[in-house]
C-alpha cells in the first residue's frame, strides 16, 4: 500500500556565521528511509521533535517533493499524480483544518462531498457511522470557530473519512485533546483498524496511542529509521523488562540473591523492593522470594515504553 | 504583522493614577523592540513606500506643470517633490493604518489582563506607540526620503525653526494618530468586531490626511473645514506643511497648536471611552 | 465513471467551494454590509482624486481630465474584475505560514483555483460597478469616432486588463514560495500597477516609465488602448496600432504568470514552509 525505497529529503537552511554573514547548510530531514506498509496496517510513527516525520508524511501524501529515492501510496506517485490520489487518502495534520472555519461542521462535510465527489449513499453511510462513533451529533450544528479542540479534532477525522480512503494518515491527532476526546479518537481508530480495509500511518508524542492502537512501530531519530518492529521487540531489543515490586513485612535479609533478578531498588527501610527480571519467569521469581521472606504484596510492572523511546532519544549515536 | 504579540510590559504595582517616567520610558521601549523584531517586513514595506513614492510624485509633478503659474495648491515642484517624498517616510511612523492591537485583545478577551495592570491601558498603549514611531523614524522614515532625495530636487528649509517644529509636529502626529487608531479599535469593546470600522478609517484616513494629493488641492472652504473639524490633516498635512514652509511662521506655528489641541482631544477622548468600556466590562462581565 | 448516474447530482467542486464561502459570510451580515460600502468608497476616492488633480491643471501629461477618465477607467474595471475573480490569491503568504496551502495540497482539486475560490469578494462588487461607471462616463465625455475596431477595443480592453492584473497578481503573490515575509512587495506591483496605468504615461519620467510602461506592460492596461479609441497620436511615439495590439499583453502576462505559479508550488514542495 505504501513503499519508501531509501527517501531522502534535504533543506537548505541559512545559519549564522559572525555578525553578518550567513552560511549556507544542507540538512538532512529524512535520511534514506525504506518502509513497506502492507494494506490494513495500522502503523505509529515516532520519533523526537524534528526527527522527520511530519517531513515523511508530507512526502506521502504529496506535500512535498523527495530530494531523492521512491515514493509510492496506492501505487501512486504522490506529487505528480497529487490529485488522484487525494481521492485515496485522508488526511489529518493537527491544526491544518480542512474544515470551514465558520460554518457548521455538518456543512463542511456537505461541501467535501462536492469537493470530492462521493456519491450520496456512501456518504450518508460514512457520515452515520462516525457520527455513532465519535459522538458528532451534539455539535454538528454548531461554527467549527466554536468547537472545543476536541470536537474539532473528531470533526477532521470524519471529513478526512468521508470520501472512503484506503489510506489515512494523522500527524499528531490526540495532541492537546481532553482525556474524553482522547478516548474517542482511539476507541474510534481502532474499532477503524479493526476493519482491515483502511491502513493507518501515525505519528505521535503520546505512546498510548502506540500501545492501545499500532502492532507495528517505527521510530525514526535524525531523519533514520532506528527501530521498526513490534512494541514487544523493541523492549526485547532495547532490554526493557519486566519489574517485581514487593512489599515486605521484614527487609530482606542482607546479601540476598534470587537468582535471574537484579535487585533494582529498595524503598521504605526495606520495606519495599523491586527486582528486575531478566529472563526468569515472574511466578519463580515470586517463589524464590516467598522462601526467603515474608511477603505482603506484590505486583508485576509491565515494561514502560516512554522509558524504552526515552532511552533510544538520548542514547548515543 | 498579524496575530503578533501585544503584550505589555507587566510593572510592578504601584500607584494605579501615576505612570512613572522611567515605566513609560519601559514601555515606550517595549514598543520599539517589538517592531525591531519585523526586519524583513521592514525591507519589504521600505520597497512598496518607494514605488508608491515614484508614482505619487511623478504625477504631482505633472499637475504643478499643467498648473497655472506651475504652483498648484501654493507649492512649487521642489515642495511637491518634499511633500510627497517625505510623506511616504512619515506614513509608517505615524502609523494611520494596520494598527489592530487593541481590537484584537478586546476579541480573543485578553483586554482583560490589561485592565490588571497598574497602568492605565490608554497611557501604555501610548508609551508603546511612541516606541514603535520611534523605530520607524529610524527605519521607516530614511529610504523613502533618501529615494526621493536621489531623484528629484527637494526643497530646503530656509528658516532654522523649521526643523525643530517639524519634530514636534511629527511627535503630535503619532500622538493624534494613535487617539484615532485607539477609538476605532475601541468600537470593538460594543462591535465586538471592529473590521467595518478599521476599513471604513483606512479608507478615510488616507485620503483626508493628504496621503494621496496635498489638501490644498481643495476648495478653501473645504479644506479649512477638514483642519479645524477634525484631526485628519494633523496626522501628515500639517508636518508636511511645516517642513516644506507652505506658509509663514506665525501660521506655521498656528497648525502646529491645533494638530496640539486635537492631539489630546483624542487621547484624552480614548481615555474616556476606555473608562467607559472598562466600567461595561465590569458590569455586564464582557 | 463506473456509475455515471450517482455521481451527476453533484455540483462542481469548486462552485461547491464558492457556495461555502458565501454561507460563510453571511454569518458576518454587518460587517459585510460596510465592507461592500467602503470597498466602493476606495474606488470613488481614486476617481475622485484625478477630478482634484485636474481641478489643479486643466492638462496632466498632456492630456484633458476627459481624456484621462478613459484611461481611469478602463483601469479600474479591469483591475476589479481581477481583483474580484483572483485578488485574494494575495493572502498566500499567510496560507503558508499557517499550512493552510498544506490543506489544499491534499485535496483532489487544482491548487491555484482552490485558492482562489477560498473567498468570495462580492463585497467589491459595488466597486465593479463604480469602475464601469466611470468607463461609461468617460465616453460619454469623450468626442469618439467610432468605428467597429474602436468598439470592439473598447468591450474587449477591460478584460485583457482584468486577464493583465490578474497574472500580476498571482505573480506577485507567487513572491511568497520564495519569500514568505515579503509582506507588501506585492502590493507595489498590484495596487502600484493600478495606480500607475489610471494616469495617462507622460506624467512618469525616465526610466521608471520604462520599467513599469514597457518592461512590466502596464503601458498597454488602458494608455494605449484609449489612446487608439480616442484616434489620439501617442506624445510617446508609438505608432496607433500599438493600441490594437494591447490585448495581446494579457495571454502573454497570463503564461508568465501560469510559469511563475508553477515554478513557485514545485519550489514549495520542496523546501516547505
Amino acid at each position: 500500500m505504501i513503499e519508501m525505497q531509501d527517501l531522502r529529503k534535504d533543506f537548505t537552511v541559512r545559519v549564522k556565521a559572525g555578525r553578518l554573514r550567513r552560511e549556507k547548510r544542507t540538512v538532512s530531514a529524512v535520511d534514506g528511509v525504506s518502509l513497506a506498509i502492507e494494506q490494513g496496517e495500522m502503523v505509529g510513527y515516532i520519533g523526537p521533535n524534528g526527527a522527520g516525520k511530519s517531513t515523511t508524511l508530507k512526502m506521502l501524501t504529496g506535500v512535498l517533493s523527495p530530494s531523492s529515492g521512491d515514493v509510492r501510496v496506492c501505487g501512486l506517485e504522490p506529487v505528480r499524480q497529487r490529485t488522484r490520489l487525494a481521492l485515496q487518502i485522508g488526511v489529518v495534520f493537527g491544526q491544518r483544518s480542512q474544515l470551514w472555519w465558520d460554518l457548521p461542521l455538518g456543512e463542511s462535510f456537505r461541501l467535501l462531498r462536492h469537493v470530492y465527489r462521493v456519491p450520496r449513499d456512501d456518504h450518508e453511510r460514512r457520515l452515520v457511522r462516525c457520527r455513532e462513533l465519535l459522538g458528532l451529533d451534539e455539535f454538528l450544528h454548531t461554527p467549527v470557530r466554536q468547537l472545543s479542540l476536541g470536537q474539532r479534532m473528531r470533526g477532521e477525522l470524519t471529513a478526512a473519512l468521508l470520501h472512503g480512503p484506503r489510506v489515512l494518515f494523522l500527524d499528531e491527532p490526540t495532541i492537546g485533546l481532553d482525556v474524553v476526546s482522547k478516548q474517542a479518537v482511539r476507541s474510534f481508530l481502532a474499532e477503524l483498524g479493526r476493519g482491515g480495509d483502511v491502513t493507518l500511518v501515525l505519528t505521535t508524542h503520546d505512546l498510548a496511542d502506540i500501545e492501545r492502537l499500532c502492532r507495528r512501530l517505527v521510530v525514526i531519530d535524525h531523519g533514520r529509521v532506528v527501530h521498526d518492529g513490534t512494541i514487544d521487540e523493541l523492549h526485547a531489543r532495547y532490554g526493557s523488562r519486566r519489574r517485581l515490586v514487593v512489599d515486605l513485612d521484614t527487609p530482606l535479609p542482607a546479601g540476598f540473591t534470587l537468582p535471574g533478578a537484579t535487585l533494582t531498588g529498595t524503598e521504605a527501610d526495606g520495606h519495599r523492593v523491586t527486582f528486575t527480571l531478566d529472563g526468569i519467569a515472574a511466578g519463580a521469581a515470586v517463589a524464590g522470594l516467598v522462601g526467603a521472606a515474608a511477603v505482603r504484596d506484590l505486583s508485576v510492572v509491565e515494561p514502560d515504553i516512554e522509558d524504552v523511546v526515552a532511552k533510544l532519544y538520548t542514547a548515543p549515536r | 504583522m498579524s496575530g503578533t504579540d501585544a503584550r505589555v510590559l507587566t510593572i510592578s504595582p504601584g500607584t494605579r493614577s501615576r505612570t512613572s517616567i522611567t515605566t513609560f520610558c519601559a514601555l515606550l521601549w517595549s514598543g520599539f523592540r517589538r517592531y525591531a523584531t519585523y526586519r524583513q517586513a521592514t525591507a519589504a514595506g521600505a520597497f512598496t513606500n518607494i514605488v508608491f513614492g515614484f508614482l505619487r510624485c511623478y504625477v504631482l509633478l505633472a499637475v504643478a506643470a499643467g498648473a497655472p503659474g506651475g504652483r498648484p495648491g501654493g507649492y512649487d515642484p521642489e515642495q511637491l517633490a518634499t511633500y510627497v517624498w517625505v510623506g511616504q517616510g512619515l506614513l509608517v511612523v505615524v502609523g494611520i493604518w494596520g494598527w489592530t492591537d487593541l481590537s484584537d485583545r478586546i476579541r480573543s478577551g485578553d483586554v482583560a489582563a490589561d485592565l490588571l495592570r497598574p497602568v492605565p491601558p490608554v497611557t501604555a498603549y501610548l508609551a508603546a506607540d511612541l516606541g514603535r514611531g520611534l523605530y520607524g523614524m529610524l527605519t521607516r522614515f530614511v529610504p523613502p526620503v533618501v529615494a526621493g532625495l536621489l531623484f528629484f530636487p527637494f526643497k530646503t528649509p530656509d528658516r532654522w525653526q523649521t526643523i525643530p517644529l517639524f519634530a514636534v509636529s511629527v511627535a503630535l502626529a503619532v500622538i493624534g494618530s494613535f487617539g484615532c487608531r485607539y477609538l476605532i479599535n475601541a468600537t470593538a469593546y460594543w462591535l465586538h468586531d471592529a473590521r467595518g470600522p478599521l476599513v471604513f478609517w483606512t479608507l478615510a484616513s488616507g485620503v483626508l490626511a493628504g496621503l494621496y494629493f496635498p489638501l490644498r488641492l481643495l476648495p478653501d472652504w473645504l479644506a479649512v473645514t477638514l483642519w479645524v473639524g477634525t484631526p485628519l490633516p494633523g496626522l501628515l498635512q500639517t508636518p508636511l506643511d511645516v517642513l516644506v514652509e507652505r506658509d509663514g511662521p506665525a501660521i506655521q506655528v498656528g497648525l502646529v497648536a491645533l494638530q496640539a489641541v486635537w492631539a489630546v482631544v483624542m487621547v484624552k477622548a480614548a481615555a474616556v471611552v476606555q473608562k467607559r468600556a472598562e466600567r461595561k466590562l465590569v458590569v455586564q462581565g464582557g | 465513471m463506473a456509475e455515471p448516474d450517482k455521481t451527476a447530482e453533484l455540483r462542481n467542486p469548486y462552485l461547491a467551494l464558492l457556495g461555502g464561502k458565501l454561507r460563510s459570510m453571511a454569518s458576518y451580515r454587518t460587517s459585510f454590509a460596510v465592507e461592500l460600502l467602503t470597498n466602493a468608497g476606495g474606488t470613488v476616492i481614486d476617481v475622485a482624486t484625478v477630478f482634484v488633480l485636474f481641478q489643479a491643471a486643466a492638462r496632466i501629461g498632456e492630456f484633458t481630465l476627459a481624456e484621462a477618465l478613459m484611461m481611469t477607467g478602463l483601469t479600474s474595471a479591469g483591475f476589479v474584475l481581477a481583483d474580484m475573480t483572483v485578488g485574494n490569491i494575495d493572502d498566500l503568504k499567510r496560507y503558508v505560514r499557517t499550512g493552510t496551502l498544506d490543506a489544499v495540497l491534499v485535496r483532489p482539486l487544482g491548487v491555484l483555483p482552490q485558492l482562489v475560490c477560498m473567498d468570495l469578494p462580492v463585497r467589491k462588487l459595488l466597486r465593479l460597478i463604480v469602475g464601469i461607471g466611470v468607463l461609461v462616463v468617460a465616453v460619454g465625455m469623450n468626442d469618439i469616432d467610432w468605428t467597429p475596431a474602436r468598439v470592439l477595443l473598447l468591450v474587449i480592453s477591460p478584460l485583457t486588463a482584468a486577464v493583465f492584473f490578474g497574472a500580476i497578481f498571482v505573480i506577485s503573490a507567487s513572491l511568497a514560495f520564495w519569500w514568505v515575509e515579503s509582506g507588501e512587495v506585492g502590493s507595489a506591483f498590484t495596487y502600484g500597477g493600478r495606480d500607475f496605468a489610471s494616469y495617462p504615461i507622460t506624467v512618469y519620467g525616465g526610466w521608471f516609465r520604462a520599467v513599469f510602461a514597457y518592461t512590466l506592460g502596464f503601458a498597454f492596461v488602458a494608455y494605449q488602448p484609449a489612446l487608439a479609441i480616442l484616434d489620439r497620436p501617442d506624445p510617446l511615439g508609438l505608432p496607433a496600432w500599438a493600441g490594437y495590439m494591447s490585448p495581446l499583453v494579457a495571454p502573454a502576462a497570463a503564461t508568465v504568470a501560469w510559469l511563475v505559479w508553477r515554478a513557485g508550488v514545485r519550489h514549495y514542495r520542496s523546501t516547505g514552509s
